[in-house]
């Protein structure tokens, strides 16, 4: 890792003494920036070759009613090239909550910064579309604001829904056609997932396109703060369901950090080994949703049998095959099933020969080639600059992958190898996924042979975890941990933590605010598909309407995650 | 539209993502021009066809005639276990609809009649429609007294059926062994649970039939149709 930010000054001295202030004693580099500095700010530690910050990762709001500046909005930064990370706080005003839009800057930060101002009424000035993105438009009030009643219920109609107004580029009339505007989705079968695309079509070609989302909205971030932080860990399951596991361990790592705990190594090599399933499963999904959107549903079956024989072990595992809630903070749920090594060796033979299968039905396939190379094409600096990050940012050819940049669990002790692709489009999307795939199972089969650590499956803390139950049962003391554990729930020090791992379809963060109580002051996550499918019309302007479909599937956009 | 040129990863600051296999971009030869690999794509669904026909599919399940073996950690509809004389274990400690993250269970305690209980619920209710079979509950039952079955068939034709009371939770066909999903798990402690359980079983069933009840012990039947 490099040295910090605040080591190289050539880069602060230029702005005025006091608008920017480094935190000390944070998890990460921290500076409070007054906002009238922060456009530029942004700009210079994007394009300063001291900084390089060119991937901006999130953008939330945070609430303190008891401040003087109640609101403050958090961005974190994150420079490929240099392997640092950034957080920069701008404290606002209730009266004033305006602050420069940083879309200039770094394009990623359009939704991010319209999620903020749906959730807490944050403006960004120079927004050109700042609007509800998660909630409805008749929606009033900011639920994550600490004074909005979650129990609040609104009627809402459809004679407000939203009708956008698309930018149509000028010079592009041709009288052949006509043109028209229409909705794909909401629930249209080939969007997988409640999405809705707004385009304006000449003949079949999208001129121009609008993505509206939503549907699926369910403010997983205020629920968070009405429960304890164990009580979360089944909600995340429900982010990407696709890969729930890894929503699991994203956000107990976030968790353990704050609370200082140390997982033990049986929990850690469990976490590592069926992550990796999980992305398997993941990848399989995404790519047999790409191929039976552009028509070869063969590959679909042949995708959906591996899913299937994973699931069976996570089940075995946890006790459910979707909505797995296997982690916890501290740990795994239960210990692993006795037959887990025979059963993930088994999964090893099994899953290769149906990848073999599809790569022989379909990599040579010139009707595939023909439909998918080149087809929504986006270029490395593009994709970052929207914010992109996993295998679809890999399929660009930047080498970004947090197991590597910041190796957690066991991934710093496995021989693995980041495949990139640089064609960045449908095709390379679907190439990274199967590499990937490979390397996977490799990490897997490494960790395999290493054998299973003996030990405990969650750590001894009865602060932190239930004490087994037979000592529950029968001994006062541990009886009374269980009841205090239970009733009062974990007890985190107060202090932020962000903590990212590498989802199935990116960095997943969890940003985590305590105030010190049983509950979560703040929980933010950092969804990667919210970045990439806020890139979707750039893909889709001036391609055809197939070729939307087809590009949708390979993103691996996941309603749960992007709407939480 | 473009933005600013990447700039590549200096190896020094960098060192570990530069371990990465570069691909070369596909260019299709001229068999691919000639469509000529379908045939070996041909190959594949051919192979997975006769394998179909004649080893039977290997992956469907004919359900529900069929049904897929779940592990004893399956999360499905929840239990109430009973005491050996048939009442209900649950003391009312209210640990469970703590616990629940979904605040799906509904509990009024009530006074038991036998001084060395303190409580029992006198409704004891989960609505399953808001379940979300998180398996929280029975991590946080001092007592044993709510485990989980296997049973995942759960579809109901009103909001009002959804609602599980004492008598859905602790139907007898419940401690049928293979029934049992989701618990605390004791190796040692099992066959003993197990015969408790049976016990606890026939003497329901004795009662019933005392009282000149029709037994209940067997499945329940599938439903016709």
């Amino acid at each position: 890792m490099a040295t910090t930010v605040t080591d190289t000054p050539t880069l602060l001295e230029k702005y005025p003494a006091g608008s920017i202030l480094p935190q000390e004693g944070m998890d990460q580099e921290t500076w409070v920036v007054s906002r009238d500095v922060l456009a530029d700010l942004a700009r210079d530690l994007r394009d300063s070759n001291e900084t390089q910050f060119d991937l901006l990762l999130d953008v939330c709001g945070v609430d303190y009613p008891d401040r003087e500046e109640r609101f403050e909005a958090v961005y974190h930064l994150y420079s490929i090239p240099r392997n640092q990370r950034l957080r920069l706080k701008v404290p606002v005003t209730e009266e004033d909550p305006i602050l420069p839009s940083l879309i200039p800057v770094w394009k990623a930060a359009d939704w991010f910064e319209r999620e903020a101002y749906d959730m807490f009424g944050l403006r960004f000035e120079g927004h050109p579309n700042l609007r509800r993105i998660l909630t409805h438009e008749a929606f009033q009030g900011h639920p994550l604001r600490k004074d909005y009643d979650p129990t609040r219920r609104w009627i809402l109609t459809e004679d407000k829904i939203y009708r956008p107004k698309l930018d149509v580029p000028e010079g592009l009339s041709d009288d052949m056609f006509e043109r028209m505007t229409i909705n794909i989705g909401p629930s249209h079968p080939a969007m997988h997932g409640t999405f809705r695309v707004v385009a304006e079509l000449d003949g079949e070609t999208i001129i121009a396109s609008e993505v509206e989302i939503g549907y699926l909205h369910r403010c997983f971030e205020k629920m968070c703060e009405t429960h304890n932080w164990q009580q979360v860990v089944p909600y995340t399951d429900r982010l990407n369901y696709c890969s729930s596991f890894i929503n699991n361990v994203a956000y107990c790592r976030t968790v353990e950090k704050m609370l200082g705990v140390e997982v033990p190594p049986k929990a850690v090599w469990a976490r590592t080994i069926l992550s990796e399933f999980s992305r398997v499963m993941d990848h399989c999904v995404a790519n047999g949703s790409t191929l039976v959107d552009a028509g070869a549903l063969t590959n679909f079956w042949y995708l959906f049998q591996p899913r299937e024989e994973i699931y069976g072990l996570l089940e075995a595992c946890s006790g459910a095959r979707l909505t797995v809630s296997y982690g916890r903070i501290g740990g795994l749920a239960q210990d692993l099933p006795p037959d887990f090594m025979e059963r993930s060796y088994r999964l090893l033979e099994i899953i290769p020969p149906f990848i073999e299968d599809v790569e022989k039905l379909i990599d040579k396939n010139h009707i595939f080639h023909k439909r998918a190379v080149g087809a929504a094409a986006i270029s490395a600096e593009d994709a970052v600059n929207w914010g992109w990050t996993g295998p679809c940012l890999r399929a660009c050819g930047v080498p970004f992958d947090v197991r590597k940049a910041a190796p957690y669990d066991l991934y710093d002790t496995v021989d693995w190898e980041v495949p990139i692709f640089h064609g960045g489009d449908v095709f390379d999307r679907y190439r990274v996924r199967f590499a990937e795939i490979r390397q996977s199972l490799s990490i897997i089969r490494q960790l395999l042979d290493r054998g299973m650590p003996d030990g405990p499956h969650i750590v001894d803390d009865p602060h932190v975890a239930l004490p087994p139950k037979e000592a529950a049962y029968n001994q006062m003391e541990s009886m009374i941990y269980h009841f205090k554990l239970i009733m009062d729930g974990i007890q985190v020090p107060p202090g932020e933590q962000y903590d990212m791992v590498e989802g199935a379809n990116g960095e997943l963060g969890f940003y985590c605010v305590s105030d010190g109580s049983s509950k979560p002051y703040r929980i933010k996550v950092r969804p990667p598909c919210f970045p990439i499918f806020s890139a979707f019309p750039l893909l889709i302007n001036g391609n055809s309407v197939s070729d939307l479909i087809v590009t949708l599937g390979g993103l691996n956009v996941i309603a749960g995650e992007l709407e939480r | 539209m473009s933005a600013e040129p990447l700039r590549k990863p200096s190896e020094e600051q960098h060192p570990k993502v530069y371990h990465s296999t570069e691909i070369e971009p596909y260019k299709p030869g001229l068999a691919e021009r000639l469509y000529l690999p379908l045939f070996a794509g041909l190959m594949v669904t051919i192979r997975h066809f006769f394998r179909n026909v004649f080893k039977g599919p290997e992956y469907s399940i004919n359900y529900p005639e069929e049904r897929r073996q779940y592990s004893h950690r399956y999360r499905g509809h929840h239990i109430l276990t009973t005491r050996p004389d048939g009442s209900v274990r649950c003391v009312a400690c209210f640990l469970c609809s703590t616990a629940c993250p979904a605040e799906c269970i509904n509990i009024e305690a009530g006074e038991h009649p036998d001084e060395n209980i303190e409580k029992y619920p006198l409704v004891y209710e989960i609505d399953m429609l808001r379940c979300v079979f998180c398996g929280y509950c029975v991590d946080a039952c001092p007592e044993e007294a709510i485990i989980m079955s296997n049973n995942y068939d759960m579809a109901y034709f009103t909001r009002e059926q959804s609602i599980a009371g004492k008598s859905d939770l602790m139907k007898p066909f419940t401690f049928d062994e293979d029934r049992l999903g989701y618990r605390p798990r004791f190796p040692e402690e099992d066959v003993q649970r197990a015969k408790m359980r049976r016990e606890a079983f026939s003497l329901v069933e004795a009662a019933r039939r005392a009282r000149g009840e029709a037994p209940t012990g067997e499945l329940p039947q599938q439903p016709a149709g």
